[in-house]
């Protein structure tokens, strides 16, 4: 299989409603495939070295080491020990926001009122935060262990004055977008499928996300991720030193 | 940017004291007492932590805090925001005008992803946060040391996604003064790195003075 062949098979594919929520140990060398199914999908994304759960995904760590404000094909996402958790080997959607975070129980029924389970059932009204603390838990993990998160398949942008804002005009072009993380450790993945904290829309309507696990090759020498940056490859070097 | 001076006169300071390049610095701000960190000499990144006094889990969050104002970068009227969503201290006078939430602390693993596996052994923010957390004995482990603030750091984020770190923009006797909403806790590092711009390639002294609330 080389990097350029057809993607091995999955090992298994799920299906996320909106406004649900996922936890997987994705095993090292294995990569994780997101899907935009309808389009205007967001991930909000945490990551922890499954092996030692106190290292985990470091947003500053992975801008200034990659010079980046966002993140796509060719970027690793960074540990705050110094290693790639995920590579990022294909993305179709271009632009993964980094900056965002996401809303709590307050600010998420205060933007979209709340409908609730009694009223809605399993459509009822989710926070990410509270789906984040949720997911941690089974994991050993709660409130201190959230950190700054990432939002895949958002775009957010800053102006000169740092002012940010959403771009709603990608939603309809992302269905079918995909993104491909390959774990370089084995990385606990914890994710949601609330709305981005800054998409503007007034209605809670949460999109769908397609995952799937399938087996992938080591990254060699002439990794995309490793040649991106001589930082992806030392941040690579660190990983594969952890099992050394 | 808002620039605003302060009328409060040091001489009438509960707490006055110098922090050396590279040292870290632990100290108590009751609530409505103010806080003022003073560039001594210009371009000096200084990064800071705050917890609730009382329940450290509640600490400093740069995503609530940009997410609270819209905007990435601190300056007056911002209000420092804990992870559960509440202000901790709110920025009253800037003379600099732009602090950075951005660009994390630098520790020795990221200095080798950053710069190489030389530059290992160099001091760095994170082991003077885990330093002085481990010589106070407070309840707070390395994952505690969330995303903190860079006072005086210029990390411009460009629209079309870029971020580099940029020589200061702040300069000789600047300085950045806050009121505590609550009872905190800050951890200082006055930043060592040498393999950037953060410091001009010079780390140099930073000065912290506490008044007390009825001060002005």
């Amino acid at each position: 299989m080389s990097a350029d062949a057809e993607p091995a098979p999955p090992l298994f594919r799920e299906e996320l409603a909106g406004g649900a929520m996922w936890s997987h140990v994705v095993k090292r060398h294995t990569t994780l495939r997101l899907t935009d199914l309808e389009g205007g999908v967001n991930v909000g994304m945490l990551l922890y070295n499954a092996d030692r759960l106190s290292e985990r995904y470091n947003m500053p760590d992975t801008l200034k080491a990659q010079h980046t404000a966002f993140v796509t094909k060719g970027r690793v996402l960074v540990s705050d020990m110094g290693c790639a958790l995920l590579s990022i080997t294909e993305d179709t959607a271009g632009w993964h926001d980094t900056l965002g975070g996401h809303l709590d129980a307050a600010e998420t029924f205060a933007k979209y009122g709340q409908r609730t389970y009694q009223e809605a059932r399993n459509a009822f009204t989710r926070p990410a935060r509270d789906s984040f603390l949720i997911e941690l838990g089974k994991w050993g993990l709660g409130l201190c262990d959230i950190v700054p998160n990432l939002n895949l398949f958002s775009k957010v942008v800053a102006s000169e004055d740092g002012t940010l804002a959403f771009d709603g005009s990608r939603a309809s072009t992302l269905r079918g977008a995909y993104v491909d993380l390959r774990a370089e450790m084995n990385v606990l993945v914890v994710l949601n499928t609330a709305p981005h904290p800054l998409d503007p829309t007034p209605i809670y309507a949460p999109k769908a996300l397609g995952l799937s696990v399938r087996r992938s090759l080591p990254p060699g020498p002439g990794d995309l991720c490793r040649a991106s940056r001589p930082e992806a490859a030392r941040a690579i070097d660190n990983s594969e030193r952890f099992f050394l | 940017m808002s620039l605003r001076t302060s009328s409060l006169d040091p001489r009438q300071a509960l707490r006055d004291e110098v922090v050396l390049a590279g040292d870290a610095w632990l100290g108590r701000i009751q609530f409505g007492q103010y806080f003022r960190i003073v560039d001594c000499e210009g371009n000096q990144a200084v990064d800071t932590l705050f917890y609730d006094a009382h329940d450290m889990n509640e600490r400093y969050s740069a995503t609530e805090t940009i997410r609270g104002q819209g905007g990435l970068y601190l300056t007056t009227g911002t209000a420092l925001k804990s992870n559960l969503n509440r202000a901790l201290l709110t920025i009253v006078a800037d003379t600099c005008g732009r602090h950075d939430t951005l660009g994390g602390a630098c520790s020795a693993e990221s200095n080798t992803v950053r710069y190489g596996h030389d530059k290992r052994g160099m001091h760095s923010c994170r082991d003077s946060f885990l330093l002085a957390v481990a010589k106070a004995d407070l309840p707070l482990d390395k994952q505690d040391l969330t995303c903190n603030i860079n006072f005086f750091m210029n990390v411009p984020v460009t629209p079309d996604g870029r971020l580099t770190f940029e020589d200061g923009i702040s300069a000789g006797g600047k300085y950045v003064e806050m009121r505590a909403e609550r009872d905190v806790l800050c951890l200082i590092s006055n930043c060592p790195q040498l393999n950037n711009p953060c410091n001009g390639y010079n780390p140099t002294p930073i000065r912290v003075l506490i008044w007390e609330a009825t001060a002005t």
